[in-house]
């Protein structure tokens, strides 16, 4: 049969398929397309793009606030993914070994609740709490004789605050996708353990841990990427400040493009972005996925 | 011994979790002159309506509301349909070109929105769709994770039960509606779910390509909330708690949906 016969008699596939691709071509694909281009051009709207070749390169690595704006990044996503990952792995062990089903439910719930409340409500309500006059948290820590403290309008506290924020936030997805998996863990594997006579934290150590890798990776890697692109807090709650201490990628990626309109600047930071992305998502899985089965 | 204390320690950590949110609603009920007293006081007082009463004299919150619920609305069911018919074809469907589709749809999916977003809002201008729900929505009716959602998820029916149909004289579309449709649907609320919280509780794109407040959704609303009365915690909270409100109830009357949701959008690729 030949193929114009086939592609006919499967044409309802492609009808099927004709509108997303058609979505996709003009609002992911030529937009991407579009953004590495302008990486090599100085463009303002409105304007007519002029090539300069890797000159927003060679000016994005030698600025020294896109420097300061990865080292910010990149130390907000090691502060708060392996702690965030610590505290769900803990909470799902302890969640798990819970005896009644509707308590499990319920502090599932509880962990939840704040992932379904949006960036810009979280926002709010933790400038609130970090309010340095009036705000909950100094009231707290007064009575222990501590502070008060600036919290985000100190350049010093001004990072640790959102990491502390992200930290206390988002363990709802973790704990669910870890206690699925470990609900997939077969009972004989533990009796086999306890017979050979070993603890709880040895059948958790050589047990639990090694068959929650796989989902592990998967939370590094989401939540990684995740970290890497905070924004909405950055903007609602420190405008990148103080003294540009809480300036993250992204942040300077939309200072740049939507503020100052330099696309073509933006441009090729939102590539080394996507770059940068794509690399630790490929040496995660290198490190972590060696020797996991799918 | 050591369990008790995991488990005080369990409670501990979700009552901090809660906190926040426990906090919106104590600041949200209480008159402005309690909320600048120190020390803060640690319940609300149910009586406390003024602040959600100058909430909606002194901004648009509930055209934001209502402009959140059409933008998500259209963009969830649109995803819902136009995912199901081609996770469907790619799950099922055998033809020239699958392969490739199936990995342009894989790859467009770990394309951060960063990459996109410029070129994408010089579009917009381009289309004169600034400050318009065409600007929230077209770009959104179908996203690369919807199809592959519903890929994974329909891929596991048996091919059996189409081919059966097909021999008792069902066509293609026949086949659609009353075979793959009733079994999809676990799957398409799924998607629902996580489309309709992703899409309202976006906020890098409804800033960059809404500026007018009547065409503002809930989370830009909030920001230009933030913007206009800065100090005024009460009245901010008030807006806190309405817009949190119909997340959290969405949430608690579909729990179980959720917890499925998130399983079933972990799944390995």
């Amino acid at each position: 049969m030949s193929l114009t016969r086939t592609i006919y008699r499967e044409r309802w596939a492609y009808l099927f398929l004709l509108l997303p691709l058609l979505l996709f071509a003009v609002f992911n694909m030529l937009p991407m397309a579009a953004t590495i281009l302008l990486g090599f051009a100085d463009y303002f709207p409105g304007g007519q793009p002029v090539w300069t070749g890797l000159e927003n390169y060679a000016y994005a690595l030698s600025d020294d606030l896109f420097w300061k704006a990865l080292g910010i990044t990149v130390l907000y996503t090691c502060g708060v993914v392996p702690a965030s990952l610590l505290i769900s792995l803990f909470l799902a062990y302890v969640i798990f070994g819970l005896k009644y089903a509707w308590a499990q439910v319920v502090f599932k719930s509880a962990f939840y609740l704040p992932v379904v409340t949006s960036g810009a409500i979280l926002s709010l309500v933790w400038l609130w709490l970090f309010n340095p006059a009036r705000g909950l948290l100094n009231y707290i820590l007064s009575f222990a004789g501590l502070g008060p403290y600036l919290w985000t309008s100190d350049p010093q506290m001004a990072l640790p605050s959102l990491m502390f924020m992200a930290i206390m936030g988002g363990h709802g997805a973790a704990i669910v996708l870890l206690t699925a998996a470990m609900g997939g863990i077969p009972a004989s594997y533990y009796e086999a353990a306890r017979l050979d006579g070993a603890g709880p934290w040895r059948q958790y150590w050589k047990i639990t841990l090694p068959l929650l890798r796989p989902t592990v990776l998967y939370l590094l890697v989401t939540s990684t990427i995740a970290s890497f692109q905070v924004f909405t807090q950055v903007l609602m709650m420190t405008g990148g400040g103080p003294d540009y201490a809480t300036t993250t990628l992204v942040y300077l990626i939309y200072t740049d493009a939507f503020e100052y309109f330099d696309f073509g600047k933006a441009a090729s930071e939102a590539t080394l972005l996507s770059l940068s992305l794509a690399g630790i998502a490929v040496l995660q899985y290198k490190w972590l996925a060696s020797d996991v089965e799918y | 011994m050591l369990q008790h204390v995991f488990k005080t320690l369990l409670a501990l950590f979700a009552i901090l979790t809660l906190m926040p949110l426990y906090w919106i609603v104590v600041t949200a009920f209480q008159t402005p002159s309690v909320v600048l007293a120190f020390p803060p006081s640690l319940v609300p007082s149910p009586a406390a309506w003024i602040n959600f009463a100058r909430l909606f004299n002194g901004s648009e919150i509930g055209t934001w509301m209502a402009n959140s619920l059409i933008v998500t609305g259209t963009v969830t069911v649109s995803n819902v349909i136009l995912g199901t018919l081609a996770g469907y074809t790619l799950a099922k469907k055998v033809f020239p070109g699958r392969q490739t589709i199936f990995w342009t749809v894989i790859s467009l999916m770990f394309i951060p929105g960063q990459l996109t977003i410029i070129p994408l809002y010089a579009l917009i201008v381009q289309l004169d769709w600034i400050n318009t729900y065409q600007a929230l929505i077209v770009p959104a009716l179908i996203m690369p994770f919807s199809i592959f959602l519903m890929k994974q998820f329909l891929q596991t029916l048996p091919t059996e039960l189409i081919e059966a149909a097909r021999m008792d004289g069902c066509g293609e579309w026949g086949v659609f509606q009353r075979v793959i449709l009733p079994l999809a649907k676990p799957g398409m609320g799924v998607l629902a779910i996580f489309t309709f919280m992703g899409v309202w509780n976006d906020f890098l794109w409804p800033l960059i390509v809404i500026n007018q407040s009547s065409m503002l959704t809930l989370q830009v609303g909030l920001n230009s909330l933030q913007n206009q009365y800065y100090t005024d915690y009460g009245l901010l909270m008030a807006g806190a708690a309405v817009s949190a409100l119909p997340m959290v109830a969405f949430f608690l009357v579909f729990q179980p949906y959720f917890v499925r949701s998130i399983t079933i959008g972990a799944v390995k690729g």
